[in-house]
């Protein structure tokens, strides 16, 4: 059985390293207030843009290319995640649970390669 | 460690929550220590190959040219744009660094030292490290400019191609040593090359698996030939372009420690980890932290020579090299490495 005890170390962990990196952000700048190197004004406090005001809303159109990788992303992870458990498990499935995975692996190579073929993958 | 408390008087409970917490701190506290030295080593590496000296004036050679821009960098204001998510814009550092640091409660720096010792360890990583990808994703977003936001779309598209690759290869791994615990991984591999070499890597169906996730962890982590998403040259600084003082420090802390995890992954995974790299009895009386430690920079050193001797990739390359190259091949290794263990393992 998972004993989930195990994992109660890597909560602390959590805690301790969200406190430390909240420290190193937030601690600076009291210090900066303290010592007067805060002295924000305008300008400062504008976007880099090669020294110019911003042209345009720097949240503007970006390739779809982007966006198919996200989605080819998330079915071969999907992939992955089916087989790790089968991974360690290969000497208790054997010959019948190789078989079947290389079918699924065989089916998720010809989306693939749809893909590919489709122009998915191109980037020029 | 727990026990040496209990031996002091303390409850279990007390004894195991104060070891724990002395745990954490000597992994992330050293861990710190050893991020600010391998920024200084790196640049020295760098100096050196391009017949430079590199950092050489604070402090005997240099070294402690780190702790003084992390002083400089921790006295410095905050700049918070006033067109950014100001709330986003804070919590993206503290992603990245909390991520980094996270990563390394499973690993085992010597036989069952580790601070967690859970049965998922690789499972478990490669959950955290792909979670590294908001911090950079939030940063760029939050930012509202131009070049912290392309870079964050190239990070993004960049480090979750690499990990599908990263995926197959550590399944390549798991495979072969039947769990996903690092001890246990570690294990395996003693004597697994002609019964004295200790390492996957000397292995001919997972030699490739090595070259190939030390190409992909040099991608995963955006260093050079693949640091596209701080091209400065079209990018600025990348998505760290908005940042100043401690938060734009967690970014760089953060980017040294996960190449450093990667490091001590191709050490873990391939190499042997804490296990000498030959199954000799008197090897063994050097403790195992040393023999890791000392792959690690070997492994780190590597990184810093690929950076100083070869040119940047271009983005349609990086993507072809992951997509149409890496996955195809890491693929074709699951089944052939699966089907080999198949017929001589587990088959009869």
């Amino acid at each position: 059985m998972v004993d989930l005890s195990q994992y109660l170390p890597i909560l602390i962990f959590l805690a301790i390293a969200l406190g430390l990196s909240a420290a190193f952000v937030f601690l600076p700048m009291g210090v900066a207030r303290l010592t007067g190197a805060h002295n924000p004004d305008a300008e400062k406090l504008s976007e880099y843009e090669c020294g110019f005001p911003a042209f345009e809303d720097p949240r503007s159109q970006f390739d779809v290319r982007f966006y198919l990788v996200a989605i080819l992303f998330i079915i071969f992870d999907l992939e992955a995640a089916f087989l790790f458990p089968w991974a360690v498990s290969l000497d208790v499935t054997g010959w019948p649970g190789w078989i079947t995975m290389m079918v699924f692996l065989g089916e998720l190579v010809i989306g693939f390669a749809y893909a590919w073929k489709k122009g998915a993958l191109e980037w020029e | 460690m727990t026990s040496y408390f209990q031996s002091l008087g303390l409850t279990y409970e007390w004894s195991w929550f104060i070891a724990t917490i002395a745990g954490i701190l000597l992994i992330a506290l050293p861990l710190m220590l050893a991020v600010a030295m391998i920024i200084y080593v790196d640049r020295k590496i760098w100096a050196a190959m391009a017949l430079r000296k590199g950092p050489n004036v604070v402090g005997p050679f240099g070294l402690l040219q780190s702790f003084a821009d992390g002083l400089k960098v921790f006295l410095q204001e905050t700049i918070i744009p006033s067109a950014s998510n100001k709330g986003l814009f804070l919590i993206a550092p503290i992603i990245t660094f909390t991520v980094a640091l996270m990563a390394w409660a499973v690993i085992p720096f010597n036989s069952g030292a580790v601070l967690a010792d859970i049965n998922v360890g690789l499972l478990y990583i490669l959950a955290v490290s792909s979670l590294g990808v908001y911090g950079v994703v939030i940063s760029g977003w939050a930012s509202n400019s131009k070049y912290p936001f392309f870079s964050a779309m190239r990070a993004a598209a960049q480090m979750i191609s690499y990990e599908v690759s990263i995926g197959f290869i550590l399944i390549c791994v798991v495979l072969w040593s039947g769990t996903f615990n690092l001890n246990g991984i570690v294990e395996a591999q003693q004597g697994h090359g002609l019964g004295i070499v200790n390492g996957y890597f000397f292995n001919l169906l997972l030699f490739p698996m090595w070259v190939m996730f030390l190409i992909s962890s040099l991608a995963e982590t955006a260093r050079a030939p693949f640091d596209l998403t701080e091209a400065e040259s079209e990018l600025v600084a990348g998505y760290q372009t908005e940042y100043s003082s401690m938060a734009f420090a967690l970014f760089w802390l953060g980017e040294y420690a996960n190449v450093l995890l990667m490091c001590t992954l191709n050490a873990v995974l391939f190499f042997g980890g804490w296990l000498p790299p030959l199954d000799i009895p008197v090897l063994y009386l050097i403790p195992g932290w040393l023999w890791l430690f000392a792959k690690i920079f070997f492994f780190f050193f590597v990184f810093s020579w690929v950076k100083a001797t070869v040119p940047r990739y271009r983005y349609d390359q990086l993507m072809r090299l992951g997509w149409k190259i890496f996955l195809p091949m890491s693929l074709l290794f699951v089944v052939l490495v699966s089907g080999w263990l198949m017929v001589t393992r587990y088959g009869a």
